[in-house]
Order: C-alpha cells, then structure tokens, then sequence
C-alpha cells in the first residue's frame, strides 16, 4: 500500500525538521517547564500561605487558566498583548511582542496553573512537623521553604513534573496557529511543499511517540533514583 | 546502649546542677510566692503566664501559669488531651494563643518586635516523631541551622555536629540517611541537632512516645545526661522513671488547666488533687 509514498522526502528535509523544527521545540519546552514550575511553586505557596487575598488570588488564577483552551490563551496573548501594551504604557502604536516571546510567556503562565497543582500536592504531601522542625530551629519561612520542604516536594513530585512536561513538549505543537516553525509546524511546511502528506504527517507522529516513549521510561528510572529513603 | 557509652564531660562533676549552690531540691517549687532564696541563680528561664488557647469554641488551655529557671528540669505529664503538648509548643510559639504571655530568657513570645526565628533559634525542641530532614544526611541535618541561622561556616558547623554526634553515640552513622537509622537512633540525631544551636533551654515533646520499647532507654539516657550537666529543660513524658531520677518539679496537666505544680518529691510522695493521684495510680500500677 505504501507504493505510492515517497519516504526519500523525509531524509532530504532532516535537517530542516530537527535544526529548525525540533530546536524550537525543545528550547520552548525547557524554557516554559522551568519558568512554569518556578511560577507554578510561588502560586502553590500563595495558595498554601494562610495569609489574606493571596489564597483566593492563587485559586482564581489557576481555575482560570485551567477553564481555557490552550489555543485560545496562545491567540488571545499573540493578538491582545500588544494591545494590552500600548495601553498600559501609554505607546503609539501596539507593541511588537515577537512569537517566541508570545508563545514562551503563554506556555509559562499556562503550565504554572497545571504545574501549581502538583507543587501544591507536593507541599501538602510533607508532613506538618517538618515545617515545625524547621521553624523551631530559627529558620525563617523562606528559609524552611527552600531548604527543607521544597526540596522534599520537587523530590516526591519529580515524576509528576516530568509527566507534565511531557505533555507540554506535544503541547507545543500548538504554536502552528502563530504560524512558527516548530517540529511540527516544519514538518506540516514540507509536507504541504512536496505534497508528501501521509509521510510527513506520520513521520512527525514517530518521532514525538518516540520521544515521549524514551522520556517516560527515563521519568520511571530516575525516579527510583531519587526517591527518599523513608 | 547504656549511658556507660557516653561519659559524662569533665564540667558535671556531680549530678547536681552547676551554678545553683542549692541542691537539686531546691524550693523552686512556688514559682508563684514571690521570689524565692533560690531564685538568686533562679532566674525564670521560660515564664508562662495566665495563657489561654482555644481552637474555635473548644478552649485547650486555661489560665496555664508556671516557670522554669535557669537549670532546672521540668517534667510535665497528664492524659492525653490535657493539652501538655500545646503548651509546651507555645513556648517556641509553634502553637499561638490567644491570651496571656510567655517569655523565655526575658523575650517576650507575643511581641511585635520578638524576632521569633531568632527566638526559636535559642530554644532546643525534640519531637515525638523526630522529624529529621530525610532528604539531608545526618551531617546535613546537623549543620543545616547552624549554617543558615546562626551563620556558621561548613567546617565549623560540620566540626561541631560531629562532635554532638559523638557524644549521643552515633559518630559512625554520620554518613548515613534518617530513614537508615532506628528510631532511637534518629531521636539520638534530632537531640544533637538541637543542641547544636547552644540552646538555652531544652523542650522535649513526649521524646520517647513513638520508640519501640527498647530504644527508649538510649534516648533517656541522652536526656539524663544532659540534664545532669545543668541543661534547663522542659518535658512532655509519660516517662515516671525519668521524672523521678532528674526532675526538679513535676507539673500535672488536665484538661487544658495546670492542676498540680509540685516538686518532685512532694508530687510523688502525696498529690494534691485527686486527678493527679487517679493518674498516677494508672500509670504506675503496671
């Protein structure tokens, strides 16, 4: 049945799928993961504070986020936030937010919310007489934080993290609406060039079933690694 | 282990407390009677006074008011529930309350301008379920305050819980992770991380509740040596054996209320109250 295909297509574009494509990708990827789990831990601890507004500021934020299509977060921000810009500072003219700045400060304030959630199980998953150990040992609510139950949390969330991190990679996908050039978005390129479809389509599909595949079972070692001794 | 495994240092010469010419039966037993002879060396390390805690509409402890000076070991007992706990988390302000004031070495707890990680920094507390950091070694664990609170370097904070370590008997484990040692052992570690801030004062939380019968010897033995070196103490304890040994008073605790302050040989010789002497009678018939 494959008679009709061309797979010589896929060797001849390789280059262009993985320098330009799965670069992007990737580097968009790492970036939003980690800006999103900085940003996802600071709105778990609001959420955790016990402090006044901060709790209900750090739910309405993530239940937000979390009630919207992604796609719709990436136009919204690749459209409105000039907008919102020239409003804000006062400009002339829309602000020029590029793509990948667009696209990167869309997945970073969108997986926080996802990545808040898990933080927060994680913090919650420590015991209370940590937090009491560490505080009757002099050390301030930072310092407990960053020392002492933060750690143990990244620790017993570490799998989950990657977890979503894996699902951030395909989500990335997505930025195709901006018209960027990630893996995908190449691959869709050639295709449409050579008229080579199936094959660019399905060879897109291996290759992020491959990655996926390869990093899960990397989650599933490390995490026996890691894990604390208890 | 038995205490013949850590030697007494050369300062304790005695089982009596150092810079109190009284003997351990000192009169300190009327925190309340206006300063005793005693309280010449007696000043109140820990001062509870008239505190009141309430959890919603359900009041914990009420009007709760004793001391504890300078040296002394303080044990306090009672069912459970009696809010002997609580009170004793008050003292590092672990547990707020709503009414009356603590102040431990003449720092207020309930004071705006109290640095309370400070505070805290100067009181040692041992927990029933240990709580060591299972993510740092012993060292770790050891050094970890000491670096971040009091500002010590790596050598000298790794120098001085080495030394802790040894004298709690546990110098070899110094390596190895909480989970890898028994809970005895793990109580041993938190007592030496405790002591290496150079507290003032000692508060143990029932030290010994959540041990195996046999490693609740090793950990006494702990106490009682530092207790023999003139370490100001308060402790929860179920533990009637240590309190007769090296407490100087025993406070009796009932349903949030302090029903009996006494000292040692007045407590269990006759109580007061007759809650007392039911719980007493409970404890000590087996």
């Amino acid at each position: 049945m494959f008679a009709n295909f061309d797979f010589s297509v896929i060797l001849t574009s390789l280059r262009y799928l993985f320098l330009d494509g799965m670069t992007f990708t990737l580097t968009l990827t790492a970036l939003a993961a980690v800006g999103g789990v900085v940003l996802g831990t600071l709105i778990a601890m609001m959420r955790l504070s016990g402090l006044p507004v901060l709790p209900q500021v750090a739910k309405v934020y993530v239940n937000f986020m979390r009630s919207l299509p992604l796609v719709l977060v990436i136009f919204w921000f690749y459209f409105l936030v000039p907008y919102i810009g020239q409003w804000a500072t006062g400009a002339e003219r829309p602000i020029q937010v590029g793509a990948f700045t667009s696209s990167l400060v869309t997945f970073t304030l969108f997986e926080a919310a996802y990545f808040s959630e898990i933080m927060r199980a994680g913090i919650q998953s420590i015991p209370r007489g940590q937090a009491a150990a560490a505080s009757a040992l002099g050390l301030t609510y930072w310092q407990s934080m960053s020392t002492v139950i933060l750690p143990q949390a990244f620790r017993n969330m570490l799998p989950v993290l990657l977890t979503q991190t894996i699902v951030l990679f395909q989500d990335t996908s997505l930025v195709y609406v901006l018209s960027i050039t990630d893996f995908l978005g190449a691959a869709s390129k050639v295709a449409q060039r050579d008229g080579r479809l199936v094959e660019m389509y399905l060879f897109a599909a291996v290759v992020y079933f491959a990655v996926c595949f390869v990093a899960s079972l990397l989650v599933r070692r490390l995490q026996r690694r890691v894990a604390i001794i208890r | 282990m038995t205490s013949s495994a850590m030697p007494p240092p050369a300062t304790a010469p005695e089982p009596q407390r150092p810079g109190a010419g009284a003997p351990p039966s000192s009169p300190v037993a009327a925190p309340l009677a206006g300063p005793a002879p005693a309280a010449a060396a007696g000043v109140p390390m820990i001062a509870i006074d008239q505190v009141s805690k309430w959890y919603g509409d359900f009041q914990v402890l009420t009007n709760c008011t004793t001391s504890v000076v300078k040296g002394e070991v303080v044990v306090v007992c009672g069912p459970s529930g009696s809010g002997k706990s609580t009170l004793i988390k008050c003292v590092n302000a672990l547990e707020p309350f709503q009414k009356g004031q603590i102040t431990v070495d003449g720092t207020k707890v309930v004071d705006r301008r109290t640095n309370l990680p400070q505070l805290r920094s100067r009181v040692g507390m041992v927990f029933q379920h240990f709580e060591l950091f299972p993510h740092l070694s012993i060292t770790g664990n050891l050094s970890l305050a000491q670096r971040k609170v009091l500002g010590r370097g790596r050598e000298e904070a790794e120098a001085k819980g080495m030394a802790l370590l040894e004298r709690v008997g546990l110098k070899a484990h110094a390596h190895k992770f909480p989970g890898q040692l028994s809970g005895g052992q793990q109580q041993r570690v938190a007592i030496a991380r405790a002591l290496a801030m150079n507290p003032v004062v000692m508060l143990f939380d029932e030290p010994t509740s959540a041990l195996d019968p046999e490693m609740v010897g090793e950990v006494l033995d702990v106490m009682v040596e530092l207790a023999r070196e003139g370490m100001t103490m308060m402790v929860v304890t179920h533990e009637m054996g240590f309190a007769r040994k090296v407490a100087n008073r025993v406070i009796f605790m009932d349903r949030g209320e302090i029903v009996e302050d006494a000292r040692k040989e007045d407590f269990f010789g006759s109580p007061r109250s007759e809650r007392a002497q039911t719980f007493l009678s409970k404890i000590l018939s087996h």
